[in-house]
């Protein structure tokens, strides 16, 4: 059916990818619902105000550590506290920002800017497959801004419905919904266990997180998330010096 | 008012983070052996979070049992996960399966 391709002539490939990205990132939406939900009914009961809890949203968008800066605000831990610790749990953006730096750098500011703010977990799962894609189109940035602003979009719907309607369903908060976080990676890391150094890099992380959970501010995390990435690598590197001695 | 500056610092650390590399992308150029580094990264920080969340999701100590919903959502998951490679599914299912354990242990205890 190529006749329908060359009948429609205004859809511009910018708006196709635009369009794909969004619809490749429905099912972290679907992830992210729960926990954006429960995000807006938990911010009331911590001592945050409405429109306090909005403007979190909307300028940090930073799921995860919105929410342990509930949990610190909870039990009365100051301000530069949550920063801090914040800037901790916030870390692995910054290798998630060293990843896309090949896809993003040719790109002007005024992309740079809006990509950067908008980066979560969930966007860059998607469009690091994307732009990983053979395939040269000059219209990845698009894919890249449909799923940015899909999540964007959700985080900010869900934290208004949790406000207002939250507090409408009884015992909201324990109900277990924080589940929707681990669930939603879990589906996103399985992709990735095609080889044995990716095993080893989730296998060495897990273990090193475990280890570490009782670190204070959360640095544990980005110790884990390190020393899954270097056993990763060593591995890979270790396999292929060994067939390097078979194959010689 | 605290509430102020929280949300101002988080936000400004946060950006921080995120644009940061960006900003000095002309500048920088990066070893290719750290493209190749830099592949772990998404599962092994998707890891890092979630391997504590659902085998220590009270924070204190690792619960092995059946009596942790979250260690039971999470097996299902991977299971799903695994066979279907079908992410919408794998979310789905896994949840149902978290919350009919929880319920089921509700109903048991109570």
């Amino acid at each position: 059916m190529t006749t329908t391709i060359e009948q429609q002539p205004t859809i511009s490939p910018a708006r196709v990818e635009f369009l794909t990205g969004m619809r490749d990132t429905i099912p972290l939406i679907v992830g992210a619902m729960p926990f954006g939900i429960i995000f807006g009914t938990l911010a009331l009961s911590s001592g945050f105000s409405f429109w306090g809890t909005l403007a979190m949203s909307a300028f940090v968008f930073a799921g995860s550590a919105q929410f342990i800066a509930l949990g610190l605000l909870a039990v009365g831990s100051s301000w530069p506290i949550i920063v801090l610790t914040t800037f901790v749990v916030n870390l692995r953006h910054l290798l998630y920002a060293v990843t896309l730096l090949t896809h993003v750098k040719s790109l002007p500011q005024r992309w740079q800017i809006p990509l950067a703010f908008w980066l979560t977990d969930e966007t860059f799962a998607v469009v690091i497959k994307r732009y990983d894609q053979p395939d040269t189109s000059p219209y990845k940035r698009w894919y890249h801004l449909g799923s940015a602003l899909a999540m964007y979009l959700n985080w900010q719907i869900c934290t208004f419905l949790g406000l207002t309607v939250g507090h409408t369903f009884p015992n909201i908060a324990a109900w277990g919904l924080d589940f929707a976080m681990p669930v939603t990676f879990i589906g996103m890391i399985i992709p990735y266990l095609k080889n044995r150094p990716m095993w080893a890099a989730v296998v060495i992380a897990g273990s090193v997180a475990l280890a570490t959970y009782s670190l204070p501010h959360k640095l544990g995390l980005i110790l884990a998330a390190l020393a899954g990435v270097v056993g990763g690598y060593m591995v890979e590197q270790f396999m292929t010096s060994n067939n390097e001695v078979q194959q010689s | 008012m605290t509430e102020i500056y929280v949300v101002i610092g988080m936000a400004l650390v946060t950006f921080f983070i995120r644009y940061s590399m960006f900003a000095v992308s002309g500048q920088i150029q990066l070893p290719v052996y750290m493209t190749q580094v830099l592949r772990y990264v998404p599962p092994a920080v998707l890891t890092a979070i979630t391997v504590p969340a659902v085998l220590m999701p009270h924070g204190e100590q690792v619960e092995l049992t059946t009596n942790n919903p979250y260690l039971i959502g999470a097996l299902v998951a991977c299971a799903v996960g695994w066979y279907s490679r079908n992410l919408l599914l794998t979310i789905v299912v896994g949840m149902v399966a978290f919350l009919g354990w929880q319920w089921i242990l509700t109903m048991w205890m109570g």
